[in-house]
């Protein structure tokens, strides 16, 4: 055996090692903080004792939480957004739904102008979008109301339901449908018992995609709502005198809800996989 | 819930000319079959032969492009596929991955409106040997698990003929030996036509009555597993079933049961029966394990050269080339009377006329080779 002294590595030598080791976690957390930075701070100040302006921290509070409502029009904008989100969801799905299998599993003429037309309205700026909406509503003589904005939102989800709609039916195993058929199951039975369940889990996706894009859409809403209010727009209209705070629970309880949804669902999904 | 009528007929499956075209492509051509109820029937061929469209043609997924098809009397061949008496093991299986194993066995019984499935389903899924993973999903079952439940899926419906789309296809060699054995139980339990898709030769000569072989859409010959193997009809059944020695000959005279043919100045007899050819240019065949390496028979030629030596356990396998350069194979048991020949040893090789048997001599002598592996 040999007795040589391996000489121990001089302090910024390691420390420089410490550092190549750890660079893809600190890289991770700065990313994460970054992601995250305006969330928190959300978070934070719809606890803040803010009086009119929720600008500076005054002091901590639980007023907010116990009152969302506590600002004027901040429920109802809130509670309009959710209606108009789940009708636009609901037609956007059904109808993006529809056009996906039509797509993917019919041939028609026009088939590829179809395809491509699907996707200009995801390509056009939303302020040409809304300000062309404004025009035809104006034209055709119909108030710019809830149900304009509903028409609006119900436009531009489509193209995103019928896009994730159809790389969903595009995966789908032929042979399973013929396999169904084989089983003694006609072309209605075939979709309901094999098609629809296999290809539910990009329906349902669509339908999460679409209702966050109008409940989060602000231009071509307000373009085309006229007196009414959405969340984004109530938002948007009180920066100018200073945003409530309830306006930052709304915000977080929003974030919290889709969170537990998340959870929930990786949880179940699990639950399944292992029982 | 819907209930589908499906039609019960009984019989013989019949399949009355039918073509299958694909734009100019000839899958199928004129192709006429009848398969007795209740047998274990194969249709073997190479990658593209047109066997795998048949099947579907059978099951309704595709409809023919000419012809009939039918089952006893009814005639099915614009049936809906799920009007049918006839259920499909599917290639990868397709078992309906959103479903537990029992209601994918569920299924055909459920769309007929049988309300009461439980002791069918749990009587399938003994059949495979598998009723304590009723409750998973095909995801966490093996291949070989897979495999069976869908043989259950499709047996539990009782169907008058059952096809299968080269179902061991994608299961290991131990597991395929296994399931053969356990198919062939399955199909003598149950009593239902088995109509068997595959491209290899062994599997189908060991399951199958009877087998049909394709070729680029055409039956070349129908027959049990020995009948193919000790008397094929062409070049390509000669080939593909096995390995084969063919010998380009002339026929000398045709008289009291025997054909006298000659090559390159060596004379040797075939019996008459064996010979499927009125033709003067014949190709005289004779398998690798009937020749001897002896110089006493009446089928015999001297002076040839070992060029190669391959020992495979129960036999050594040799490469012999003739005077003329024809190279031969020679398959010799590893027995007690073993010659133990090298490479370059001088060999005479024989064999007994009614293991000769004699082919039209206008074939392509390599039809059919090395063509049973590629898929």
């Amino acid at each position: 055996m040999s007795t040589q002294v391996i000489p121990r590595p001089s302090f910024s030598h390691r420390s420089s090692r410490w550092f190549s080791r750890n660079l893809i976690r600190i890289y991770a957390a700065l990313a994460f903080i970054y992601l995250f930075i305006p969330v928190a701070y959300t978070f934070a100040f719809s606890f803040n004792d803010s009086g009119k302006s929720n600008l500076v921290w005054q002091g901590f509070t639980l007023d907010n939480w116990k009152n969302p409502c506590g600002a004027p029009q901040v429920c109802k904008s809130v509670a309009n957004s959710l209606q108009i989100g789940v009708i636009s969801t609901v037609v956007a799905t059904i109808l993006g739904t529809m056009i996906a299998f039509a797509i993917s599993r019919h041939s028609f003429r026009g088939r590829k102008t179809t395809n491509l037309l699907i996707f200009l309205p995801m390509a056009t700026p939303e302020v040409v979008l809304g300000a062309s909406l404004l025009a035809m509503f104006l034209n055709l003589r119909i108030n710019p109301g809830f149900w304009t904005i509903v028409i609006a939102h119900v436009m531009f989800c489509i193209s995103f339901v019928v896009v994730t709609v159809k790389a969903r039916v595009a995966s789908l195993d032929p042979r399973l449908e013929q396999a169904a058929m084989d089983l003694y199951a006609n072309e209605r039975d075939t979709f309901r018992y094999v098609t629809l369940p296999l290809v539910m889990p990009g329906i349902a996706g669509a339908a999460l995609l679409a209702f966050s894009l109008s409940f989060d859409d602000f231009i071509i809403t307000n373009f085309n709502s006229g007196i009414e209010s959405t969340f984004p727009k109530f938002v948007y209209v009180s920066a100018a005198r200073g945003i409530p705070a309830q306006a930052n629970v709304i915000g977080s309880a929003m974030f919290f809800i889709a969170l537990i949804i998340v959870i929930v669902g990786q949880v179940v999904s699990r639950q399944r996989k292992k029982s | 819930m819907a209930k589908t009528k499906v039609s019960q007929d009984t019989g013989d499956l019949v399949l009355n000319r039918i073509s299958k075209y694909y734009g100019d492509f000839c899958a199928v051509d004129d192709l006429s079959l009848t398969i007795p109820d209740g047998s274990f029937f194969a249709l073997l061929g190479p990658s593209g032969c047109g066997k795998t469209t048949t099947l579907r043609m059978i099951a309704g997924l595709e409809e023919p492009s000419a012809g009939t098809i039918s089952i006893g009397d009814t005639d099915i061949t614009t049936q809906k596929s799920y009007r049918r008496n006839v259920n499909t093991v599917f290639q990868n299986y397709a078992l309906f991955p959103h479903l537990s194993i029992f209601e994918n066995i569920a299924f055909g019984l459920r769309r007929r409106g049988i309300k009461d499935v439980k002791d069918e389903v749990e009587k399938a899924l003994n059949l495979v040997e598998l009723g304590h993973l009723s409750e998973r999903k095909p995801a966490q079952l093996s291949g070989g698990q897979q495999q069976r439940i869908a043989v259950a899926r499709a047996i539990v419906n009782r169907p008058e003929v059952l096809l299968l789309d080269e179902p061991l296809g994608a299961l290991d060699l131990k597991l395929r030996r296994q399931m053969q054995i356990e198919l062939k139980r399955i199909q003598l339990e149950v009593g239902i036509t088995f109509i068997h898709v595959t491209h290899d030769q062994e599997e189908a000569m060991t399951m199958a009555d009877t087998i049909a072989v394709m070729n680029q859409g055409k039956i070349e010959q129908m027959g049990s597993a020995t009948e193919l193997y000790e008397a094929p009809k062409t070049a390509f059944v000669a080939n593909f079933l096995g390995q084969c020695n063919l010998i380009k000959v002339k026929v000398q005279s045709r008289s009291g049961g025997k054909v006298v043919v000659s090559a390159k100045g060596h004379t040797f007899e075939i019996p008459e029966s064996r010979v499927s050819s009125s033709n003067d240019a014949l190709l005289l065949g004779v398998r690798p394990e009937k020749l001897r390496l002896d110089d006493n028979g009446v089928n015999s030629i001297k002076e040839c050269v070992v060029t190669d030596r391959s020992f495979v356990g129960t036999s050594t396998q040799y490469l012999v080339r003739t005077p003329w350069d024809l190279e031969l194979v020679v398959f010799e048991q590893n027995d007690e009377g073993l010659h133990d020949l090298r490479v370059g040893d001088k060999v005479s090789l024989e064999w007994d006329s009614e293991h000769t048997f004699g082919l039209d001599g206008a074939q392509d002598v390599n039809a059919g080779a090395d063509l049973d592996d590629d898929e």
